[in-house]
């Protein structure tokens, strides 16, 4: 039976090609229409597709549908089909969901921006690619949606492309992920060197036939390229630096696209090839540590951000680094729980941080923010379920998820990873209640600024802060549900539940696993014994959990709302060390002075200077000057007087018949 | 009888005389009488041929060549009376109106 999937990506793709080619001459409400309307489309069928796919008999998942061959080269050939299991449906519906309310909040947040048909054409577009990075039955396929939301990223970041530094922040994600996606492109390259394919089935079949690998081997270098791919597209250590630049683009697109879905394709793509990851826990270990080091790095950055959204993003590093530590201690269950929750939460964060920057008229500096929950208190309310959420308060979604990755790491026997992880998370909750108090409490700042600032997003005449309309407060609504309920899926067995959510992804990463024997090292842990064996152990670390989160909710709580005055003083007395994390650790200067600096010579004084300039302009301009110079002595001959003429045919005739003599006397 | 070489040799060098005076000299007629040397010592080449190889053919081409060379004096004087009547001079340097 055909689901006929190919239709979900295409109607994003449609009413990109509407609203992108004919758009410009469109009123609002017809490009509303097409936008929002083939965004619905999508997730209504993506919705029906899900009823079909729990429906489906267990033994045709996954469900793959093959179209047509892309293309064939010697043996190798990639087609386009769709590979529908548990695990991109989950990435499907959170996809088209809460990308159909970001379209939804943007009719009203863009309301008053210019370029409005080419903003919603952008923001479809990069549905599609990501609707087919997470469908795509192979690796190529996968690819081009890999590559596809890297364009339209670029494109959104740079959306207002007249302001120098939203272009140069545009180029930075875009040159940045460049150098992730070579790692990735040199994987497939093996794969298809070893395995001569690239569909998801046939290199899975292919992989199992492998035994673990003790010591590096191939499948730990495919693993460690394909991670450096993720660490490109979602921000981990040693590349995360284009995410915090990228929220120069418009605030809904950081919600869509460098919050809840493009950055996690990193994530999606390692748990997708959990089987090479399976068989190579060194690479495994590579994506654990990346995972906790940007986990903990991130949150100890956004402590010090001022810029509400810098530290929406900070966090969004620190949280995808989260997923990867769960991915890293081959818990993908718990990796792709979060990046669900994280999905509803960070788009709820980022939301209502665009509806605070809307109602203030641009301002996105929280010291020139406070005690906003009177002036628009129903945003109050959602940010506060947000910033609950996320710092990891039960029942709230991210408690769940992250806990559990914790919890998996633990069992995992990392208990290092753990101790950093745990951490972090107080830490998140520290930044996170920081935002929050900042943002809505004490007396507002915003006044006495009002003159100096410079808009970010330059909205209209601005008369205080105000509540942002009802098109903007409703998907902030639906997602505060969601981000409250969206946990419940995985409540874990030791709190009564029964990890459904765990149970439900079981297939995709055990089936493969299960088909080579003996391949399951002790290392990793199955979910089947870890539940029930310790289940006050967990208890006791779901304790701890809440606990970090506490902590950083009283610190949040003592220094920005109690004792106002003690931060400063305390940046004072760190002097130095403030200083450094206040730069963000100067890790941009580092790449600069390291990586872009000698770039940047070498391409000026070789390239350019050397091998453009001098030699192959230099080619070109001699052999010009060559043949005018030759042409300067040439030009004598044509005198225009008949008898010079007569002297040149003379002059041939002779050495003709010299020459002929001299043949014939040889 | 007189070898054929003989008769080449001083068909080359009356050709040459006529090719050097020709380049060298400035007054037209003198270039006229060059060009009609030339022909000449063509002609003389022809017959010369002719005889060693008792061929006919050369001797009918030395009579087209001389009807040739009659018909282009009658042209060419005329050219020449014209030119003089005109430019006042015989020349050549001096008659170059269509040279840029």
């Amino acid at each position: 039976m055909s689901l006929h999937l190919w239709i979900i990506p295409l109607l994003p793709l449609a009413g990109a090609a509407i609203n992108g080619l004919l758009g410009k001459r469109f009123p609002k409400v017809l490009v509303n229409a097409i936008a929002l309307g083939t965004t619905a489309a999508a997730f209504a069928y993506a919705l029906w597709v899900a009823v079909q796919f729990l429906g489906l008999p267990a033994d045709q998942v996954p469900h793959v549908e093959r179209y047509a061959t892309w293309m064939t080269a010697g043996t190798f050939s990639a087609e386009y089909g769709i590979y529908l299991d548990q695990l991109s449906l989950v990435m499907l519906l959170v996809v088209t969901s809460v990308g159909f309310l970001i379209h939804i909040y943007s009719v009203g947040y863009m309301e008053h921006e210019g370029g409005y048909y080419r903003y919603f054409a952008y923001l479809n577009i990069f549905m599609f690619f990501m609707l087919t990075l997470v469908l795509a039955n192979n690796y190529l396929l996968m690819f081009v949606g890999w590559e596809g939301v890297g364009l339209a990223s670029y494109l959104l970041i740079g959306f207002w492309f007249l302001k120098d530094s939203a272009a140069n922040a545009g180029k930075k994600a875009f040159i940045t992920n460049r150098v992730g996606d070579f790692g990735f492109l040199i994987a497939l390259f093996l794969l298809i060197k070893h395995f001569g394919t690239l569909q998801y089935d046939s290199v899975f079949k292919a992989v199992t036939a492998y035994p673990v690998e003790a010591s590096a081997g191939l499948l730990t270098a495919i693993g460690l390229l394909m991670m450096m791919g993720a660490s490109g597209k979602s921000a981990q250590i040693p590349l995360y630096v284009w995410l915090p630049d990228a929220m120069e683009g418009p605030t809904p697109v950081s919600a869509l696209i460098h919050a809840a879905t493009m950055v996690t394709a990193g994530v999606y793509m390692v748990a997708r090839s959990n089987p090479v990851f399976n068989r190579a826990p060194l690479a495994l270990t590579a994506v654990a540590v990346i995972g906790t080091l940007t986990a903990i790095f991130a949150a100890s950055i956004g402590i010090l951000q001022t810029d509400i959204k810098k530290v929406l993003a900070y966090s969004t590093v620190s949280q995808l680094g989260y997923m990867f530590l769960g991915c890293g201690v081959a818990a993908y269950g718990a990796g792709i729980f979060h990046l669900m929750t994280h999905a509803f939460f960070k788009a709820l964060l980022f939301l209502s941080a665009g509806a605070i920057i809307h109602g203030l008229g641009g301002e996105q500096d929280m010291r020139h923010m406070g005690g906003l929950r009177q002036y628009m208190p129903k945003t109050f309310w959602c940010m506060t379920i947000a910033t609950f959420t996320i710092a990891g308060f039960p029942p709230l979604a991210a408690f769940f998820s992250k806990d559990e990755i914790l919890w998996k790491t633990w069992a995992s026997g990392n208990h290092a990873l753990w101790l950093i992880g745990i951490i972090a998370a107080a830490m998140t909750s520290f930044y996170m209640f920081r935002l929050w108090f900042m943002t809505f409490f004490g007396e507002y700042r915003g006044a006495e600024a009002e003159d100096a600032h410079h808009g970010h997003d330059t909205h209209d005449s601005h008369s205080g802060p105000h509540e942002s309309p009802m098109i903007m407060i409703v998907p902030l609504m639906i997602l505060a549900v969601l981000s409250f309920v969206g946990g419940w899926v995985g409540i874990p067995a030791a709190l009564g539940g029964s990890d459904r959510f765990d149970h439900f992804l079981e297939p995709v990463f055990h089936s493969t696993a299960e088909a080579a024997p003996g391949t399951e090292t002790a290392a990793l842990p199955s979910e089947g014994h870890a539940g029930h064996d310790d289940t006050s152990t967990e208890l006791l670390f779901m304790g701890i959990s809440v606990g970090a989160a506490a902590i950083g909710f009283l610190g949040a709580w003592f220094l920005y709302y109690k004792r106002t005055d003690l931060p400063a003083r305390m940046a004072k007395s760190a002097g130095s060390l403030y200083a450094l994390v206040l730069d963000k650790y100067r890790i941009d200067e580092l790449y600069g002075a390291a990586v872009i600096r000698p770039i940047v010579l070498a391409s000026t004084n070789i390239l350019w200077k050397g091998i453009d300039a001098t030699l192959i302009d230099g080619a070109v301009n001699e052999s010009a000057a060559g043949a005018q110079d030759v042409s300067d002595g040439l030009r004598h001959m044509q005198s225009g007087s008949i008898r010079s003429y007569a002297g040149w045919v003379a002059f041939g005739a002779a050495i003709v018949i010299a020459f002929m003599v001299w043949k014939g006397v040889r | 009888m007189v070898p054929l070489s003989y008769y080449l040799v001083l068909s080359a060098i009356l050709f040459a005389c006529g090719v050097a005076g020709f380049l060298i000299k400035r007054n037209i007629i003198t270039i006229f009488m060059s060009i009609e040397l030339m022909l000449n010592a063509v002609n003389l080449t022809f017959v010369a041929f002719a005889a060693e190889l008792r061929a006919l053919s050369g001797h009918v081409f030395v009579f087209f060549v001389m009807v040739v060379a009659a018909a282009e004096a009658a042209v060419g004087l005329a050219i020449i009376i014209s030119v003089f009547r005109t430019r006042e001079t015989l020349n050549v340097d001096r008659v170059n109106l269509l040279k840029l």
